[in-house]
């Protein structure tokens, strides 16, 4: 049994025939083929089984808004569920799966839920999962998780690629039926830069369905003429098998190319998919209409299809589902589906039309004003029932109907910004808002022109029109004849008193379920799609929004524009979210910012961690070393012993230059910087406007007009951006420059008590680091290693005697080198991010755990570095009573009573005797570790008039942990507490 | 959305970090009688137009210009590009 449903003609490529499988069986087609033409010529209907009631589905269109046929493609890292067969291409060595099944396809065992169908009625979850609470977690989820969705995910990474990419144009013009080729035809002989996008890998769109003729030639051949027309012209280009997904601000549309998805897997070096980003001067949407179902009872049966979608198989792929088949339709439409199957020796059952008028054939017999009221075929469909106009019903026996309800244009990407689809009498849908996206002009069936000549006519003269607006000279596109039927049909959207009657075949929402919604008093159409998970598939209710609205309207005794409609959002068809991330994944999900000494720090067992973007050494682990503390607690010992060398070149630098440097800094500081001397560094605070503590640093004046400010590493982006807001937008007339010198100039800490001896090793003679000629906060432009300019900080972090050296980013390496090599007779040990964090905890140093954004000067301590004498960013809100009470938190040290104890970050402390709650909270801990000089944990943190409570003992507690135990309250200052170290 | 940017023409928005209501090139004196009052109203009062509204546009991926952008909230429509520096010497900031 091969092929026993191909018909003659078509547009497949018979020499070519392409093996593929489906559920494990081998079947034959022909290029050009989809999946699911492939599957009906082979006589297969049966394509897949239902969301809730596991109720046997077929295909019910022949194009991207198929809710029914989706399957499981390919095996391995590349299976994709969901697929639609009805868009998926076939090629040789093809697999699918059906979905959504346990045990076979033919008997699926889920499909008791059609039995219990009348509980899983819209709002079933709402209703029944309600109690016992306890059963919730435990029970009902897992079943529902389990039921939950359609195919399987391979769980495995995908192999492929996919990019971004951008395109410019003039027009774009989206779909390449007859009236995007008028279009396209039309502005790519104006000169105009046109791209022409349509997600069918065959240019035409229902040129390729229909059996219309233009004059000397079918519609199929003038489309393919014309695509050869357009593909020789250099400013056209053409984009097949691409979607246009969204309609975004100023003319920006976003598509998806779908560049290897036909083909067993993407060629070397080729992505599977593209997003594009389009950026357009006009647009034109051409993506015609899709036709809409009738519900019936039983309505979703294998081999119920629309008729135009029957008439696109027969047409196009030369495939009949059935050998007999009947048409049930409310307009002329679906007589041609009938004139064209039996053209092709397919036998007619009958067509049943609802219009007592219906027009009469010589071929096959016409019920007018006849119903199909239900459905027989466990697993397809054997036979109508039929109710005549007198009240009498018939059986008619066939394997396929084609059911026709009327077209609804695809307005989605006009409702893109909130434009609401508005009500088009003639042809009973809804067409599109009348504000939709403002460069976005809509011809053809998308505009409810229904017509090939409509389309036609509307593509040319919407493209000529453009082009007129925007300085091109169109000249008239000759267009061929087409047959201009006017449209005659008679809204008919559902069989009086049907129940289990389809709307949503994808989310299996039936008209019982729309009339159970308005029983339980849902009015609002957003609502109702909501409560009955109408239209909320991935088809996005392409088929079925109509037909529900419908429902709606008749039980609410209102028209249904009254009633209203939903609108559309991005994407148009579901799209991979491979797509969307690009090359964006795994480690390239962002850029990774190494420092300049990274590759000497690898050589020296560094372990490193993230710090924003930066990878910092966080310590540098020892031959023997097991522990982490280990290696921390002996970089920290032999700093403060010695002298230890870290890289600190990720901390923010910014160059501030101009006659009004000081003025400028001055203002951005809440700490005076206007008289700072040149060759003094000094700590300054920078406040948020509201009074908060925003960052902290250094400013070291190097000359007159020249300042080098440090922000910490997390906020180098902020501060920078922070001081060009006030530089632009606050005090526009100083005379000052900024730039970012981050990445420019490498930075490494040289502390301890040789840290002076090594860097005289290093630092060109001439340049005095005695304590009298550079002493503590002493800046200066220096030169190194014989001649290498470079600048030196006297600042410290860690408590110690310390510089910081800084020197142009190429000469880093060599620097961290000589550095290491000078210190080796002082055992000068590199340390990372861990000890740093150790000393400056025991130096009592703020870093971000303290400006934490909700702290301000007086709780860092600094209360009285706020200058009222002048005027700083922060400087007046800082003074607002809520933030200057008497029992503020202020910054102080703890540490443990029992010195076993650690003190963590982040436990809260209560006044002994207090309850142990929010209310009672004396303040928290921001930063803790373990000081190997004192020998037992140590933390900062914030209490309540902190500074008055000195020696007094308090309870640390979290009662997440259960931990409990008591602290006692010191000066954060836990080394050197007088400074004579950093001093010497 | 497109900016068009008074001195490089017209740029996508992903080059720019939107930095909020137009409103704060306005700061107050810091001392005016009611400076503290008013420093409130500047930190923390503002409008939410449904319409036209002013707002401030970093081209952080580009020049570092600040902008004041006057858009449409509801349809995003651009009106006027200014660079922020103009502006705020127009409403007479200074030094």
């Amino acid at each position: 049994m091969s092929q026993i449903n191909r018909l003659p003609g078509g547009q497949i490529d018979r020499n070519q025939t392409l093996n593929f499988t489906f559920d494990g069986k081998s079947y034959q087609g022909h290029a050009g083929d989809t999946l699911a033409s492939a599957l009906l010529a082979n006589g297969v209907r049966l394509m897949g089984r239902s969301f809730k009631y596991h109720r046997p589905r077929g295909v019910l269109t022949a194009g991207s808004e198929e809710p029914n046929a989706l399957v499981e493609l390919r095996e391995g890292a590349r299976k994709e569920p969901n697929t639609r067969a009805t868009t998926a291409e076939l090629f040789g060595g093809l697999t699918a799966r059906s979905q959504n099944k346990i045990g076979s396809l033919r008997f699926d065992l889920m499909a008791i839920n059609d039995r219990f169908s009348n509980f899983l009625t819209a709002g079933f979850y709402y209703k029944t999962f309600m109690w016992p609470a306890a059963f919730w977690e435990k029970i009902y989820e897992p079943i529902i998780r389990n039921a939950a969705g359609l195919g399987s995910i391979s769980l495995q990474d995908d192999p492929d690629a996919y990019d971004r990419g951008f395109l410019h144009c003039d027009l774009l013009i989206i779909g390449a039926g007859p009236a995007g080729l008028a279009a396209a035809l039309t502005a790519g002989r104006a000169r105009a830069q046109v791209i022409l996008a349509d997600e069918d890998f065959t240019l035409g769109g229902r040129l390729n369905s229909e059996r219309l003729a233009f004059a000397d030639q079918s519609g199929a051949d003038w489309a393919a003429q014309t695509v050869a027309e357009l593909a020789s012209l250099p400013n056209v280009r053409i984009m097949a098998r691409t979607t246009v997904l969204g309609a975004f601000d100023h003319g920006i549309f976003s598509a998806l190319e779908r560049v290897s998805d036909h083909l067993p897997q993407p060629a070397p070096g080729k992505p599977r998919q593209v997003l594009w980003r389009i950026y357009s001067k006009g647009s034109l949407l051409c993506a015609g209409a899709t036709e809409r179902p009738i519900a019936f009872e039983n309505n979703d049966r294998p081999g119920i299809m629309l008729a135009g979608a029957m008439r696109s198989y027969a047409n196009r792929w030369a495939v009949t589902p059935a050998q007999r088949v009947a048409v049930f339709t409310n307009n002329d439409d679906g007589h041609r589906t009938a004139a064209d199957l039996h053209a092709k020796g397919v036998s007619i059952a009958a067509v049943i039309d609802v219009r007592p008028d219906a027009p009469q054939s010589q071929d096959y017999e016409v019920i007018k004003g006849g119903q199909v009221i239900n459905s027989r075929g466990r697993l397809g469909l054997k036979s109508i029932e039929v109710v005549l106009p007198g009240g009498a019903t018939r059986q008619l026996t066939c394997g396929a109907l084609g059911v026709a309800g009327g077209w609804n244009p695809n307005v989605h990407l006009t409702s893109h910004h909130r434009g609401r689809p508005e009500w088009l009498p003639q042809i009973a849908a809804f067409g599109p808002p009348s504000q939709g996206p403002k460069t976005l002009r809509i011809a053809g069936a998308a505009k409810g022109e229904l017509s090939t000549a409509d389309a036609l006519r509307g593509g040319a003269d919407q493209a000529a029109s453009w082009l007129g607006e925007n300085g091109f000279s169109a000249a008239a596109v000759e267009l061929p004849d087409a047959e201009d039927a006017p449209v005659s049909m008679t809204p008919f959207w559902a069989v009086k008193g049907c129940n289990r009657a389809w709307l949503d075949q994808q989310n299996d929402v039936t008209v019982k379920d729309v009339k159970l919604a308005h029983k339980e008093n849902f009015v609002s159409v957003e609502h109702l799609k909501r409560y009955t998970t109408l239209g909320m598939a991935t088809d996005q209710g392409k088929t079925s929004n109509m037909g529900g609205l419908a429902i709606m309207a008749e039980l609410t005794g209102k028209a249904i524009p009254e009633v209203g409609t939903t609108i559309f959002r991005p994407p148009y068809t579901p799209t991979a979210i491979g797509a969307f991330a690009g090359r964006d994944r795994g480690t390239d999900f962002r850029p990774i910012r190494k420092t300049p000494s990274h590759a000497w720090a690898e050589e020296q067992g560094a372990v490193f961690v993230e710090v924003g973007l930066w990878l910092r050494a966080q310590w540098f682990a020892k031959a023997g070393e097991t522990h982490w503390r280990q290696s921390v607690d002996r970089e920290v010992r032999a700093t403060r012993e010695s002298v230890g060398i870290c890289d600190v070149t990720t901390l923010g630098k910014i160059d501030v230059q101009g006659t009004d440097a000081a003025t400028f800094l001055n203002k951005i500081y809440c700490n005076g910087f206007a008289k700072l001397a040149i060759g003094k560094t000094r700590y300054g605070l920078m406040l948020r406007e509201d009074g908060i503590a925003m960052d902290d640093g250094t400013a070291a004046r190097l000359a007159e007009d020249h300042f080098v400010v440090t922000t910490t590493t997390a906020n180098a982006v902020s501060v920078f951006r922070h001081m060009e807001f006030a530089r632009q937008c606050l005090w526009p007339d100083l005379d000052v420059q900024l730039i970012s010198t981050t990445e420019a100039w490498a930075q490494y800490a040289v502390a301890g008590p040789n840290a002076r001896r090594l860097l005289q090793k290093v630092v060109d003679p001439e340049f005095d680091l005695s304590n009298e000629a550079f002493p503590f906060m002493a800046c200066a432009n220096i030169t190194v290693c014989g001649g290498l300019r470079a600048r030196l900080f006297r600042i410290s972090f860690s408590g110690e005697l310390a510089y910081e050296l800084a020197v142009p980013t190429r000469y880093a390496d060599a620097m961290i080198r000589r550095l290491m090599q000078a210190g080796e007779e002082f055992e000068a040990v590199p340390y990372g991010t861990e000890a740093l964090g150790v000393m400056r905890i025991e130096k009592g140093h703020a870093a971000g755990n303290e400006l934490n954004g909700t702290t301000t000067a007086l709780n860092l301590g600094m209360g009285r570095m706020v200058s009222k004498a002048k005027d700083s960013i922060g400087s007046t809100l800082s003074e607002r009573s809520g933030l200057n009470q008497t029992d503020a938190l202020k910054l102080v040290g703890l540490w443990p009573v029992n010195p076993a104890n650690p003190v963590p970050a982040g436990s809260h402390l209560m006044a002994k005797g207090d309850p142990v709650d929010a209310a009672h909270s004396q303040g928290y801990v921001t930063s803790a570790c373990f000081s190997p000089n004192l020998g037992h944990s140590i933390s900062l943190a914030y209490v309540k008039s902190g500074d008055s409570r000195m020696g007094e003992i308090l309870r640390l507690v979290s009662p997440l942990t259960g931990f409990d135990h008591e602290v006692e309250v010191v000066s954060a200052h836990f080394i050197d507490p007088k400074g004579e170290r950093l001093r010497a | 959305m497109i900016i068009n940017h008074p001195l490089l023409g017209p740029r996508d928005s992903a080059e720019f970090t939107y930095m909020g209501d137009a409103k704060l090139i306005d700061r107050p004196d810091w001392q005016a009688p009611e400076a503290l009052a008013q420093f409130i109203d500047y930190g923390y009062m503002r409008d939410n137009p449904d319409g036209a509204h002013r707002e401030l546009w970093y081209h952080e991926q580009g020049d570092r210009s600040f902008l004041v952008v006057t858009r449409d909230t509801t349809t995003h429509e651009i009106f006027a590009v200014e660079l922020a520096r103009d502006v705020a010497r127009s409403r007479g900031q200074s030094r």
